[in-house]
């Protein structure tokens, strides 16, 4: 429209730079950037295997051979580390999918349907917050067992309310607008509608609630870990190892710190570049200014 | 107002049918059944207990008889803990929870309101930037990792208190300090933001021009409207405070709801983890309506519609 058209920045290019502009939101980015690395290669290229024991070292000090040394076991930490941070870090991802797909897909309905279905719809999800979650979840850990796929599955489960409320919030402003009236009136078809019109223009808000929803999720992983309900030793997440350093910190801190520090990093990286998507995108709704 | 009561308390009855009923389907999917412990029973002897707890009826009457006993008050017997009902259990459990509890809610209220009002009032000062700093570092301490090296620090190198246990009247201190130190950080966090945005609003404004001091503009007329996201986050996190953190009565092995839970969801012992959830959820629905009036007489603005 206008003559410097050409020299502006696409709304999604705007808000990239608004989020780099801010020194702890690239930190955060690299560093899990980073970690995701550190984590996919790092037990490929250690020389150890995350459950191999030597018992012979039992608990060792970091070393040249262990750089973080090695727990009762004489496993080596740093493997095991990353290894854990591979299975918290896929819980995580994949929990916060689930509930994105369960929330997008609910909020949708409820949004276009509107009116009784749309109360009744939304009166359902007040009252499923009321709920005790996690007692739910400990339950289903119970009868099913603890298998990879329904830890994730329970916690995605449970975590989709608020991401239905944003998205049904999100359809209630659109589906009114003009584009998507000229979409009906040029002969769309309902799907076409919701496909190519709706869903492009809800994704901002459910990648930046989504981000905030991934810290949430580990934690409960961890905390089902750490009761003994979630990931299975000997096999490993940051919630086994805080438990097991956690059991063992009167005669060797340093295996509850490590964990706890690479996990607590890791919250702070992806609480910071929730926020700061969240600031970057929506610049309406800062927090800061 | 009346309509309002009553359709929260129609909603909440609803939620506690919903707990019961999803809670009694999912534990008759335990594996082994109700009364596994028992080893080499006589089938004479299995039947008669399946008839004393009624679990040879179909799933519907046995859902009926359930509700039953929570409408009539005329709660079960746990199977684990025998001869004793689950209202026994959950009286042994409760005051634990909630002692560490409310210990914590004070602790998180004491530490978390003045140092988001102290980063609200000097904004983009060093106050602020330390005081927004511990409460993100606060947000990203999980209690399994904060609970242990508190116990370590206060109870095994300084030992001024119990690592473990329910014993001494101080056992509360350490739990309840790891539960107050991470809310904290999330009421920090609140207090901060709603704060700030309250001082911008043109009734503060009213009040200075009216010629109120500072401390009157900011604890009679600011803070009163800026609790309110506090106190909408207080209702939930209250309900979860009080019933006891699964995690820290883990970490210093305190005989509270939690344990009691945890246990009885491995044990099998159905009738202990419906009265439980249910118990959680009446606790979760009354702090929502509690902290949804309070905010009422908080602010004349909201106003309670059905």
């Amino acid at each position: 429209m206008s003559s410097t058209a050409s020299a502006s920045l696409s709304p999604s290019g705007a808000a990239w730079r608004r989020l780099m502009r801010h020194r702890m939101n690239a930190w955060a980015l690299w560093f899990l950037i980073a970690l995701v690395l550190l984590c996919l290669l790092g037990p490929m290229l250690s020389p150890y295997d995350q459950a191999q024991q030597n018992l012979e070292l039992k608990a060792s000090d970091p070393s040249v051979q262990h750089w973080l040394g090695t727990d009762p076991l004489g496993r080596d930490m740093l493997t095991r580390i990353l290894h854990g941070g591979r299975v918290s870090l896929e819980v995580g991802l994949l929990a916060t999918a689930v509930a994105a797909i369960i929330g997008v897909v609910y909020g949708m309905v409820s949004g276009l349907a509107g009116g009784r279905v749309d109360a009744a719809m939304m009166r359902l999800v007040d009252i499923l917050y009321a709920f005790p979650f996690i007692n739910f979840v400990i339950l289903l850990m119970v009868v099913f067992g603890r298998h990879f796929w329904l830890i994730f599955v329970a916690i995605g489960a449970v975590e989709w309310l608020t991401m239905a409320r944003v998205v049904r919030g999100q359809v209630l402003a659109l589906k009114n607008l003009e584009f998507v009236t000229a979409a009906r009136a040029s002969g769309a078809g309902f799907w076409h509608i919701v496909w190519k019109h709706l869903l492009p223009n809800v994704m901002g808000p459910v990648i930046i609630y989504a981000s905030l929803t991934v810290p949430g999720v580990m934690l409960l992983e961890a905390a089902l870990s750490f009761l003994g309900l979630g990931i299975q030793p000997p096999d490993a997440s940051w919630g086994v190892l805080i438990r097991e350093g956690a059991n063992a910190m009167e005669t060797y801190p340093w295996l509850l710190l490590y964990p706890g520090i690479f996990f607590s990093a890791t919250l702070l990286a992806l609480n910071l570049l929730g926020d700061g998507l969240r600031d970057a995108f929506d610049p309406k709704s800062m927090s800061q200014q | 107002m009346i309509r309002f009561l009553v359709s929260r308390f129609v909603q909440g009855v609803v939620v506690i049918l919903a707990v019961i009923t999803i809670t009694f389907t999912l534990s008759q999917m335990v594996p082994g059944g109700a009364i596994r412990n028992e080893r080499n029973v006589s089938e004479e002897t299995r039947k008669a207990q399946e008839e004393y707890y009624g679990l040879n009826k179909p799933w519907i009457v046995r859902l009926g008889l359930q509700i039953k006993h929570y409408v009539t008050l005329d709660l079960p017997d746990s199977y684990h803990y025998k001869g004793r009902g689950v209202d026994e259990i959950i009286a042994s459990g409760f005051p634990v929870s909630a002692t560490v509890g409310l210990g914590g809610l004070l602790i998180a209220l004491v530490i978390g309101v003045p140092l988001g009002a102290i980063a609200a009032l000097r904004p983009n000062t060093l106050e602020d930037r330390g005081s927004t700093l511990a409460a993100t570092l606060g947000i990203c301490t999980p209690s399994m990792v904060l609970g242990p090296l508190i116990a370590m620090l206060f109870g095994l190198k300084l030992r001024w208190f119990n690592v473990a246990g329910w014993f001494d009247s101080s056992d509360w201190v350490l739990p309840a300090l790891t539960l107050g130190i991470i809310y904290s950080a999330y009421i920090a966090r609140l207090t901060r933001g709603s704060l700030r945005e309250t001082l911008a609003q043109e009734f503060i404004r009213t009040a200075r021009a009216k010629g109120a001091g500072e401390a009157s503009v900011v604890f009679l007329h600011a803070m009163k409207l800026a609790s309110l996201p506090v106190l909408n986050f207080l209702g939930p996190a209250a309900a979860g405070l009080l019933t006891g953190s699964f995690i820290v009565e883990t970490v210093f092995q305190l005989p509270g709801l939690g344990q009691f839970f945890i246990a009885a969801a491995t044990n099998g012992d159905h009738q202990l983890t419906i009265a439980i959830s249910t118990f959680y959820a009446a606790l979760i629905v009354s702090f929502n309506l509690l902290v949804d009036i309070l905010q009422a007489f908080l602010n004349p603005r909201i106003r309670l519609h059905a």
